[in-house]
C-alpha cells in the first residue's frame, strides 16, 4: 500500500472517502495519479458492522457538534443532529439504502423548466442529462445497478408487496424493486444480498456497494491510493498566486500535520464541505475560499421526506430484508397541477422498533404512541423523498460561538421549508397514505422528516462565477487547483437519490483532473 | 408466514440479578420478574427509594405497555441513580421534578404521585409537566432506555440482528400472504 510523504506536492488531497471522494480517489489512482485521502473517521470492516440500530449510529454516525436554526422539525427535536451521515472510512455509503436513480432531463434545467418562483434560487446545472448519461452508464457498470447492466432485479420482500399491491390498486404503473447498488447474484468479487435487513447500519454481505470495500481496496491495489483514517481535515491553504498548496489536518493523536498537494477535491458532504471553505478564509480570500460568489454554504437542500407508516390487521414484519425494496416513480414527474414544482419517489422503508420509537412522532408519550409502537409487527412503511427547493437563506455557515476540540468553528445548519416543499409533502402523505389504505390499512401515521441523509447543494454548480462555487467539472471558479466532488456541487436536488449522480460527476471529475494535470493546466 | 416467538429468551430475574447486588428473596421467588413494589430501589446511592419507584411509575404512565412488567420499566430507569451520583445537577433536575410531581399530586388527590390511584389522573398531572426539562429529560432517555432493551423486542415482534442468522432470506422475508392478488 502506498505511503507519500507530506512534503510531497505532486499528490491530489482528497478530503473525504464517501461516494464522491472514494470513488474520485480509485479513478485517479487508476490512471496513475498519486492520491491521498484524508478521512476524517475510522475505518469498520464490514466483519465490524453491527445489526443494532443505537450501537451502529454509535460506531458509524457523524456525531461532532453541529448547531441548528430554522422552522424545520430537525431544530426542534435533534437540535444537535442535523444530519444523519457517516464518520468512517466509505463515508455515507456504509449507511446508505442503495438506490441509485438518474435524473430526469429537466431536472438539469429546473430554472428553464419551473420558471421563477418566488423565494427560490433556481438555476440550470451546466450540464445536461445527454452530456451525463455515458458517465451514469459507467457509475450503474461500476456499482451494480440492478436493472441495468443485464443485472436482474432484487426479489420484493413483505414491506414490497404492500406497498406494490397498494400502487398497483390506486392504478401507479412504474412500481418495482428498484434501481439498487445491491447485488441480485453474486458480482465484482461481492456476493449476492442475503436479505438481513441492516442496509443503514453498514451492510455485512458487502451485496450493497460501498466505497469501503470496493473503490478504495481497488484504488490502494495500483499503489497509488493512501487513505489516512481518522484524519481530520482544518484548513485548506494557498500561495500568493491564490493557488491551493495543502491541507492542515489533524492526525490520530490530535497532532496539526501538513500535506502539500498538487491538487485538493473537497468531499466531505454537504454540511463539513463549506465549513472547510469557510475556515479556510485568508487575507486574500477574507469570505473563505472559493466564495468570490458568495455562495459557499447556501442554497442547502435535503430534500423534501417523509415517511408514511400504516398498520394492517395482520403482520407484515417490514424489517425483514432489503431497507429500501422497492419504489413507486409514478410521482416524480413535473406536474404542476398538483400544486407543485419537480415530483418525489415513493420508497419502501424499515426500521428496527429502537429507531421507530425514537422517529415515528418525537416527543410524542402516551396511549397513542404505544398503541402505534405494539402494531410493529404489522406496520409497512415507505419513504418519501422529493425535489426542495434551493434557498438561499437555507445555509451553512459557522457558528459564532461552538467549536471543535481543535478550537476550530463548528457547522450550524438553517433550514426553512419552501411552501413548494410543504405542498409536496402533504401531497405525498396522501398519497402514501392511500397507497396503504387500498390494501386495508387501519391506520396510517404520516411521520416527519429524520435527521437530513441527503445534504446538497452547498458549493452548487453555475455556468457563470458569480451564480455559484464550481464550474461543470466541480472545478472551484475562483482556484483552479480546487475542487469540490461531493454531492455539494448539486444545482438542484432532484426526486431522486443522489448518490448515482455523486458516483458519476466523480467519475468524470477523475478524467478532467488527470486530463487537466497531463496538460498542466493544474 | 413465520410469526414472532413474543416469549424473551432472556430471564429477567438473572438478567437484573446481574445489575443489582442486592436482589430481595421476594423478587427472586416471583415467576413475573421484578414490579415496582419490590426494594429493588434500596440499593440506590444518591437517589432516594421513593424516588426511583416514583420515575418507574412515571415511565409506564409515559409508555404504558400492558405486556410489558415493571421489570423492564425499572431497568430502563435504574440507571438515574448512577447518573444523579456523578452530575449534581442531573440529581437536583430529578429531585426537584418528583418533588414537584409529588407536590401536583397532592394538591389535587391528596397523594404522591406513585400512589394516585388511576393511571388517566397520573396522565392529567404529567400534562401539566410536559413541557419542563424534568419532563423531556426522562421522556427523551426512555424512549431509547426502555425501546432498546433486547429483552423487549420480540414482544413487539421484532427479531433483532440477523446477520448471524443468514438474514432473512430463508427466513421469512418474502412470506407474506394475506394480499390481495396484484
Amino acid at each position: 500500500m502506498a505511503k507519500f510523504d507530506l512534503n510531497d506536492s505532486g499528490v491530489v488531497v482528497i478530503v473525504g472517502s464517501g461516494a464522491g471522494g472514494g470513488t474520485l480517489g480509485n479513478e485517479l489512482a487508476q490512471k496513475g495519479v498519486k492520491v491521498v485521502i484524508l478521512e476524517a473517521g475510522s475505518r469498520i470492516e464490514m466483519q465490524d458492522f453491527v445489526n443494532d440500530e443505537w450501537e451502529s449510529f454509535t460506531q458509524l454516525a457523524w456525531s461532532d457538534m453541529r448547531t441548528t436554526s430554522g422552522s424545520w422539525r430537525v431544530a426542534k427535536d435533534f437540535p444537535n443532529l442535523p444530519a444523519w451521515i457517516v464518520k468512517a472510512v466509505g463515508g455515507s455509503t456504509t449507511h446508505w439504502a442503495g438506490a441509485s436513480l438518474r435524473f430526469a432531463e429537466h431536472e438539469f434545467k429546473v430554472k428553464s423548466t419551473y420558471g421563477d418562483i418566488a423565494g427560490a434560487n433556481l438555476l440550470d446545472w451546466p450540464i445536461a442529462l445527454a452530456e451525463m448519461e455515458p458517465w451514469y452508464a459507467k457509475a450503474e457498470d461500476k456499482m451494480g445497478v440492478t436493472r441495468t447492466n443485464g443485472i436482474a432485479g432484487l426479489p420484493g420482500n413483505n414491506n414490497f408487496k404492500v406497498m406494490e399491491a397498494g400502487a398497483k390498486k390506486l392504478g401507479y404503473k412504474s412500481v418495482h424493486t428498484g434501481n439498487m447498488a445491491i447485488n441480485s447474484d453474486p458480482r465484482d468479487g461481492r456476493g449476492a444480498c442475503q436479505q438481513i435487513g441492516f442496509c443503514f447500519q453498514g451492510c455485512k454481505s458487502g451485496a450493497k456497494w460501498s466505497t469501503l470495500y470496493t473503490e478504495i481496496p481497488k484504488g490502494e491495489a495500483t499503489g497509488n491510493l493512501e487513505v489516512r483514517p481518522n484524519s481530520m481535515a482544518i484548513k485548506i491553504e494557498h500561495d500568493a498566486s491564490g493557488k491551493v498548496t495543502g491541507v492542515v489536518y489533524a492526525d490520530e493523536s490530535g497532532a496539526m500535520q501538513r500535506q502539500k498537494a498538487r491538487v485538493v477535491a473537497v468531499a466531505g458532504n454537504s454540511i463539513e464541505s463549506p465549513r472547510l471553505l469557510l475556515n479556510s478564509a485568508s487575507n486574500m480570500f477574507p469570505n473563505g475560499l472559493a466564495n468570490s460568489s458568495g455562495q459557499v454554504g447556501r442554497n442547502y437542500m435535503r430534500h423534501m421526506t417523509g415517511s408514511v407508516y400504516a398498520t394492517f390487521e395482520k403482520s407484515v414484519h417490514m424489517y425483514r430484508g432489503t431497507t429500501m425494496a422497492g419504489i413507486i416513480r409514478d410521482e416524480a414527474k413535473n406536474d404542476p397541477k398538483r400544486g407543485f414544482v419537480g415530483g418525489y419517489e415513493m420508497e419502501t422503508l424499515s426500521i428496527g422498533v429502537p429507531f421507530m420509537a425514537a422517529f415515528l412522532n418525537p416527543g410524542a408519550w402516551g396511549r397513542s404512541f404505544t398503541s402505534a409502537m405494539e402494531s410493529y409487527p404489522r406496520m409497512a412503511g415507505m419513504w418519501l423523498v422529493g425535489e426542495d427547493m434551493p434557498q438561499e437563506t437555507n445555509r451553512i455557515t459557522l457558528d459564532p460561538k461552538a467549536k471543535d476540540k481543535f478550537g476550530m468553528p463548528v457547522a450550524s445548519v438553517h433550514f426553512d421549508d419552501h411552501p413548494n416543499d410543504v405542498a409536496m409533502r402533504n401531497h405525498a402523505y396522501k398519497q402514501g397514505a392511500a397507497v396503504y389504505e387500498a390494501v386495508g390499512a387501519t391506520v396510517t401515521y404520516p411521520t416527519p422528516p429524520y435527521p437530513s441523509t441527503h445534504n446538497l447543494g452547498t458549493n452548487r454548480m453555475s455556468e457563470k462565477p458569480r451564480d455559484g462555487v464550481v464550474n461543470k467539472f466541480g472545478q472551484t471558479h475562483d482556484v483552479k487547483n480546487l475542487f469540490i466532488s461531493d454531492g455539494s456541487q448539486f444545482t438542484s436536488g432532484a426526486a431522486c437519490n443522489p448518490t448515482l449522480t455523486i458516483v458519476s460527476l466523480a467519475i468524470r471529475q477523475a478524467d478532467h483532473i488527470a486530463g487537466a494535470m497531463q496538460r498542466k493546466e493544474i | 408466514m413465520r410469526e414472532v416467538d413474543r416469549r424473551s429468551k432472556y430471564d429477567r430475574r438473572v438478567f437484573l440479578k446481574g445489575a443489582a447486588t442486592t436482589v430481595p428473596a421476594v423478587a427472586i421467588a416471583t415467576s413475573t420478574g421484578l414490579s415496582v413494589s419490590d426494594a429493588w430501589a434500596d440499593d440506590a446511592t444518591t437517589l432516594t427509594p421513593a424516588t426511583l419507584k416514583t420515575l418507574v411509575k412515571m415511565a409506564r404512565d409515559i409508555y404504558p405497555h400492558d405486556f410489558l412488567g415493571d421489570s423492564y420499566y425499572i431497568t430502563a430507569v435504574r440507571p438515574w441513580d448512577g447518573k444523579a451520583a456523578k452530575d449534581p445537577a442531573v440529581k437536583s433536575l430529578i429531585n426537584d421534578g418528583v418533588a414537584g410531581l409529588d407536590q401536583a399530586a397532592k394538591d389535587r388527590h391528596k397523594l404522591p404521585y406513585a400512589q394516585v390511584q388511576w393511571e388517566s389522573e397520573r396522565v392529567a398531572l404529567l400534562q401539566m409537566i410536559e413541557q419542563t426539562p424534568f419532563f423531556q429529560k426522562i421522556c427523551g432517555d426512555l424512549v431509547v432506555s426502555l425501546y432498546n432493551q433486547k429483552e423487549v423486542w420480540p414482544k413487539f415482534g421484532y427479531e433483532g440482528s440477523s446477520a448471524e442468522h443468514g438474514g432473512y432470506i430463508k427466513r421469512g422475508f418474502a412470506d407474506i400472504d394475506w394480499l390481495p392478488k396484484a
